[in-house]
């Protein structure tokens, strides 16, 4: 089976992320007290990505840390199989510091609701803005990004497939029908 | 998705029978995470909110009863506490009359301790919930086992190729049968060591397990020593000449783990009764994983809980 269409290719996905990178900055006046926090899985190379272009940019190390959201989901007696948990490391105090939230695809904000969760109870942050690399529409939550690499209008019988260098060996975002992912 | 996620899963954990390397490797790896969970600032995650958990023990016990408690309150569950003493079992109610009153109160999982053997799983059958074996007569302690097999895995960061060796009454030990049968599922090797009137011949024909009466043979090349509570209340029967005869022969001290490997780390189940089956000095000294493994245990039965209590199959 064939996507129905590339949405992103690497070149397109490095330019959304150094245009979020200079967004970020624009918006917080320099980058002195942030974090960045991917959400697993994709949001974690995304996020390092991220902090790495900060630190060109403004000429400042930033903690990065990963978030595993499992523990917060709302789903999981829906879920079939007991989900994987994975590592939560923040190693650093969240107090102090505006956090930029990372995930690869905004869709009914669930995961990000639970993130918010799961963040917080690690402390308190001045502040948490979201990032995300395709917002794909189709919220059951009040929730929005901040930061948006490409908004794509989707229909609930699509997929949005984000494959990174890191996790998949090749850098494209693809669009697929459902059915042909099941 | 790895093995212990897509195969069926078992919804029970009475014993280690129907549980597979991988399922158990999971609970393990997963307390890990338990374990970051407890050194947050809010200890607490929201897994298993909704769900409502029974802790019910006709047995006396105070830690683990307050290690499963805290277990399920850091995942959101509600407990409710039922202890036999405080209830009509005392007036003669029967176990299964008393669980299927407690199941109309909508409990969803029970924690079971009992004196008598194989309790556990006639809760499950009356109750037909999840069901875990806090200990059952002689039979089995299994979060106990998995909180040891953690505890030394934490130590070596695998249990390959370990030797586990357990000293005093194995007899009497729920501890020491369920290790027996846990830890060679995980690739240890278990010696049993005690007098030869508390050491029963059938633990020897499980995979993994040598018995034996000489105490130096069975920590000699041990990577961990666990000292077994010299069940006092049953030792009416003969089973030894006297408490300080079996203190100079069978108590894990500092001399004893000099025969050990050099890192050899000091278990013991608890409650301990010192200077007879450990010595204070091996109980406080810089080998004892003891106070770990209380530590460990809560991580370990909030991993459990959520192995049995999330997710469909």
């Amino acid at each position: 089976m064939a996507p129905k269409a590339t949405i992103l290719s690497a070149d397109e996905i490095r330019r959304g992320l150094t245009r979020i990178a200079h967004e970020i900055v624009e918006r917080n006046k320099g980058a002195q007290d942030l974090a960045i926090i991917g959400v697993h899985t994709r949001g974690i190379p995304l996020a390092a990505r991220l902090a790495a272009k900060l630190s060109e940019l403004e000429g400042v190390e930033i903690p990065t840390g990963m978030l595993d959201i499992t523990l917060y989901r709302d789903d999981l007696s829906e879920v079939a199989h007991q989900p994987i948990i994975r590592e939560t490391h923040v190693p650093f105090d969240i107090a102090q510091r505006r956090v930029v939230l990372v995930d690869d695809v905004l869709y009914t904000g669930r995961t990000v609701r639970a993130a918010l969760d799961a963040l917080i109870d690690l402390g308190r942050p001045l502040g948490i803005q979201l990032a995300v690399l395709i917002d794909r529409g189709h919220r059951e939550l009040p929730i929005r990004a901040d930061y948006v690499g490409k908004n794509l209008p989707t229909a609930k019988s699509e997929v949005v497939k984000v494959k990174l260098q890191e996790t998949d060996g090749v850098d494209i975002v693809e669009l697929w029908d459902l059915e042909d992912v099941k | 998705m790895t093995a212990a996620a897509t195969s069926a899963r078992p919804r029970h954990l009475l014993d280690f029978q129907d549980w597979s390397p991988e399922r158990l490797t999971a609970i393990l790896d997963n307390a890990d995470t338990m374990l970051q969970v407890l050194d947050r600032p809010v200890k607490k995650v929201p897994a298993l909110q909704g769900l409502t958990i029974c802790t019910a023990f006709f047995e006396n016990s105070t830690r683990t009863r307050t290690s499963f408690e805290l277990a399920a309150r850091r995942m959101s569950a509600d407990v409710m506490t039922f202890a036999a003493g405080a209830s009509s079992v005392s007036k003669g109610e029967s176990l299964r009359d008393t669980i299927e009153v407690l199941t109309q109160y909508k409990v969803d999982a029970y924690i079971v301790r009992h004196h008598a053997s194989g309790a556990a799983h006639l809760v499950h059958q009356y109750s037909g919930k999840p069901v875990i074996n806090a200990g059952d007569g002689r039979r089995a302690h299994p979060t106990q086992a998995l909180l040891d097999a953690y505890t030394v895995r934490q130590e070596y960061g695998s249990l390959e190729g370990k030797t586990v060796a357990i000293l005093g009454d194995v007899r009497h030990s729920r501890v020491a049968r369920s290790n027996a049968e846990l830890l060679p599922k995980l690739g240890a090797k278990v010696i049993l060591c005690g007098p030869a009137t508390l050491l029963p011949a059938d633990l020897g024909a499980l995979p993994g397990v040598t018995l034996t009466t000489d105490p130096v043979q069975a920590v000699r090349g041990a990577h961990a020593v666990m000292a077994l509570r010299l069940q006092q209340e049953r030792m009416t029967g003969g089973y030894l000449g006297s408490l300080q005869e079996y203190a100079d022969t069978y108590q894990v001290n500092e001399a004893l783990m000099g025969h050990a490997e050099s890192g050899a780390i000091v278990l013991h189940p608890g409650p301990m009764n010192r200077d007879v089956e450990i010595s204070a000095e091996a109980a406080d000294g810089p080998r004892s994983r003891i106070l770990k493994q209380v530590e460990n245990g809560q991580a370990i039965r909030m991993s459990v809980l959520y192995h049995l209590l999330v997710g469909r199959d």
